[in-house]
């Protein structure tokens, strides 16, 4: 991308409302993500049960759980958290899934039909499924939540390479650089990863969103961060049953929950459209 | 105009009789659904130790001899009276006629020969052999007459015999008791959704007073926010113990409900597994008796509900020795007492929790409790089936949270295979004494030594008596407000207006 590509990028992105909302949303969450591993209101393991079910005040600006922890704080925390399963989920799932969608579209083959088919089968296991064997087997925790979101992503990310690839594939450009003696290897990486990028970017952004969103349900079972880290899903089965005098306890994780997959969603949808030439013309 | 009018005269006489129903359902209404947390591992109350199979099958499908009321008074259940002979070594059983089991067989002294002599065998699978340990001999004498031998004089024999592990079952349906328990109660068995409920119904040939009661479900509701929706909803008409005690305000101001705060024999401890290191360290045990505050973890994990104890052994107990400042709440002493073990940075070890929320929450607090000495502890929620394997059976465990909730259960600590594995010679002595000693202030005297050597010896974290919160419709009355024994005995139990 060279810098009038770049600019021109920008420009279109500015205008695109959906777009800024999501980008906006999305800094806020990484912003206090990041923060809160240098500061938080409160140190989230300090239990203060004097001061529990506190509600919001000057001191405590969200006001404090059942122990008396700063919801604040725990929302700062939780933000990071869920970041970083995501993050990792969605490595490990593309990390694994992209060269194997490669793999099919450059092979074909009884090595497509493997891989896809391997996929399918990953595919039908939903992430909760794999989470609840994995911690039967190896006991609920943060590692296992990582690996069942990642291995749910794998075929995501396989099929959606190879789709993109297949229809690279057939251009004239690999055509030209087969004749000109490139190797199948030196192709992937030169001539069909660059022209698939954007649309996996876009797919990163999505199955972001969908990381977030399945910690939180991993955690809300007690399948996924464990105690005493504070996570968004946690707080909330934990607010259930105090739905009745402390309804906050219960919104401002969910409302935490709701702006994130919202903010990444928008941001995807976003990207999608300006990185797609025949759209971004359009408009 | 007339039309809508008729319409109208329709639809009130249709709510008109719907109240009417309504109202008279209520008045005839004849069933209980229960609420409970845990759902229990089969239905043979003497051959396991989760007191969930009692708060099923006590006093409703089983009977003892005696039985045990909610104010922990001996009464007369299948034997109808005894006399016991002036060394207290012999105790003659005069059962009652005209009794039949659920199947239809008759009950007589060969029952309850076969029933206590199972349960003392050497290979008996009962959980509370101690309770048997003093019979020497049983014998039937005709069909209506049964006369215990004891090696010396127990005082609570009679209390004994009326526990749930000690219930008189029949020969022929000993082994399937626990799918399909047969009893001799004034509840029949019906079935058993797993996971979901199991249904009684009514013994029609039962022998004495028929409860007014005529049917009960026991629903099992693992989840705390689902036991608030069960009993708002009115899904489940009580909750003998009610897993959320943030929401007892809340049920205590609306007017559909009865709130009873009672007491249990549930010690509530952590669990210290004695043989593990660093834990067989006397001064790493006092360590965590220092660093714990009982009354935090009240407050925070029940509430408020809750007594704290110092020892194994129920403060409403007229023997109770009052010995929280054992080790009272000193983070500065308990981090002396580590580096005086070896352990100057403290130590990493593992709690496993299972899923009642006492343990959930407290084992919350007890980490951050223990975390500012240095002990810094993994937290490993556990189901319960799990717990059972895991922790009690297979004794793979550091620490963990749990009630103990049978009634004078200090004589647990003398089992040296017990889950915990404390073994001190001179408690056993002690023990063992107080088994032979029938004089109450003698015996006064043995409990509270042996409440002082499990203080000192900080076997466990002793953390609180767990409190009985009990929740349900305000037209039922009979539930029990204290547990003395692991039990939800509907015989009593109705529905008023």
């Amino acid at each position: 991308m060279n810098e009038s590509m770049l600019s021109e990028f920008w420009r279109n992105s500015l205008h695109h409302r959906s777009f800024v909302i999501g980008l906006i949303l999305s800094f806020i969450m990484l912003f206090t993500g990041l923060l809160s591993l240098f500061w938080t209101p409160f140190p989230v393991e300090l239990l203060d049960i004097p001061h529990k079910l506190e509600s919001p005040s000057a001191k405590h600006w969200l006001g404090t759980d059942h122990f008396g922890r700063d919801v604040f704080s725990m929302l700062m925390v939780g933000a990071w958290n869920s970041m970083l399963v995501s993050v990792f989920a969605i490595g490990f799932g593309s990390l694994i899934g992209v060269p194997l969608g490669a793999l099919a579209a450059a092979k074909r083959g009884w090595v497509e039909e493997t891989v896809m088919r391997f996929n399918d089968f990953a595919f039908a296991f939903p992430a909760l499924l794999t989470a609840v064997m994995l911690s039967a087997v190896y006991g609920p925790g943060t590692i296992n939540s990582v690996l069942a979101i990642g291995i749910f992503n794998i075929p995501v990310f396989a099929r959606i390479t190879r789709g993109s690839a297949l229809s690279i594939y057939k251009r004239e450009f690999i055509l030209a650089a087969r004749t000109a003696g490139k190797g199948e290897f030196q192709i992937a990486v030169e001539h069909i990863f660059p022209n698939i990028v954007s649309v996996l970017i876009v797919q990163v952004t999505i199955q972001f969103a969908l990381g977030i969103l399945a910690e939180a349900g991993l955690s809300y079972l007690g399948l996924g961060t464990q105690p005493p880290i504070p996570s968004w899903g946690k707080m909330l089965s934990e607010a259930q049953t105090m739905m009745f005098f402390a309804p906050q306890l219960a919104i401002l994780p969910g409302l935490a929950i709701v702006l994130t997959v919202l903010g990444l969603n928008l941001l995807g949808d976003g990207l999608r459209d300006i990185l797609d030439p025949r759209l971004s013309r359009v408009r | 105009m007339k039309k809508i009018i008729q319409r109208h005269a329709k639809l009130l006489l249709i709510c008109g009789s719907a109240i009417i129903f309504s109202g008279s359902a209520l008045a005839g209404k004849t069933h209980l659904t229960m609420g409970m947390v845990l759902e229990p591992p089969h239905l043979d109350p003497t051959a396991g130790a989760a007191a969930a199979i009692d708060e099923v099958v006590y006093a409703n499908v089983f009977e003892g001899l005696t039985r045990i009321n909610q104010n922990a008074e001996v009464l007369p259940a299948l034997a109808e009276s005894w006399n016991i002979s002036s060394d207290g070594l012999t105790y003659t059983f005069n059962l009652r006629s005209g009794v039949r089991f659920h199947d239809g067989s008759a009950f007589d002294s060969s029952d309850v020969v076969f029933s206590l002599d199972r349960a003392r065998s050497e290979n008996s699978t009962n959980a509370q052999k101690a309770l048997f340990a003093a019979i020497a001999d049983v014998n039937a004498q005709g069909s209506n007459t049964v006369v215990v031998t004891l090696n010396t004089p127990t005082g609570n024999f009679l209390f004994n015999m009326g526990w749930g592990d000690a219930v008189i079952v029949d020969s022929a349906s000993a082994n399937s008791n626990k799918s399909k328990p047969v009893g001799t109660g004034p509840f029949i068995f019906k079935r058993w959704v797993k996971g979901d409920r199991i249904e009684l119904g009514q013994n029609t040939n039962y022998w004495g007073e028929k409860p007014a009661l005529k049917s009960a479900t026991f629903k099992i509701i693992p989840d705390p926010a689902a036991a608030v929706a069960a009993l708002m909803a009115g899904d489940a008409d009580a909750f003998a113990n009610f897993p959320a005690p943030e929401m007892a305000a809340q049920f205590q101001s609306d007017s559909r409900f009865t709130v009873k705060v009672g007491s249990t024999e549930g010690e509530t401890i952590l669990s210290t597994n004695n043989l593990q290191k660093p834990f067989d360290d006397l001064r790493v045990r006092q360590a965590i008796a220092h660093a714990i505050n009982s009354q935090e973890i009240i407050d925070g994990a029940m509430f408020g509900f809750g007594t704290p104890i110092g020892t194994h052994f129920a403060p409403h107990h007229a023997a109770y020795v009052d010995l929280t400042g054992t080790y009272p709440h000193d983070p500065g002493k308990a981090k002396q007492l580590l580096t005086e073990a070896g352990f100057p940075n403290g130590f990493k070890a593992t709690i496993k929790l299972p899923p009642p929320s006492y343990a959930r929450r407290g084992g919350e607090i007890v980490a951050a409790q223990l975390a500012k000495v240095g002990i810094k502890l993994e937290i490993i929620p556990v189901q319960w089936a799990q717990w059972l394997d895991q922790v009690f059976k297979n004794k793979d465990f550091d620490l963990t949270i749990v009630s103990h909730t049978e009634p004078m259960d200090i004589g647990i600590y003398t089992r040296p295979k017990y889950y915990f594995q404390y073994r001190n010679a001179g408690f056993n002595a002690i023990i063992d004494d107080l088994n032979v000693t029938a004089d109450p202030k003698k015996r006064y005297a043995l409990m509270g030594a042996a409440q002082a050597i499990l203080a000192k010896d900080a076997v466990n974290g002793f953390l609180f008596q767990l409190a009985k919160l009990g929740i349900w419709n305000k037209n039922i009355t009979g539930l029990w407000e204290n547990s003395p024994v692991q039990a939800n005995d509907l015989t009593g139990v109705s529905w008023n207006n």
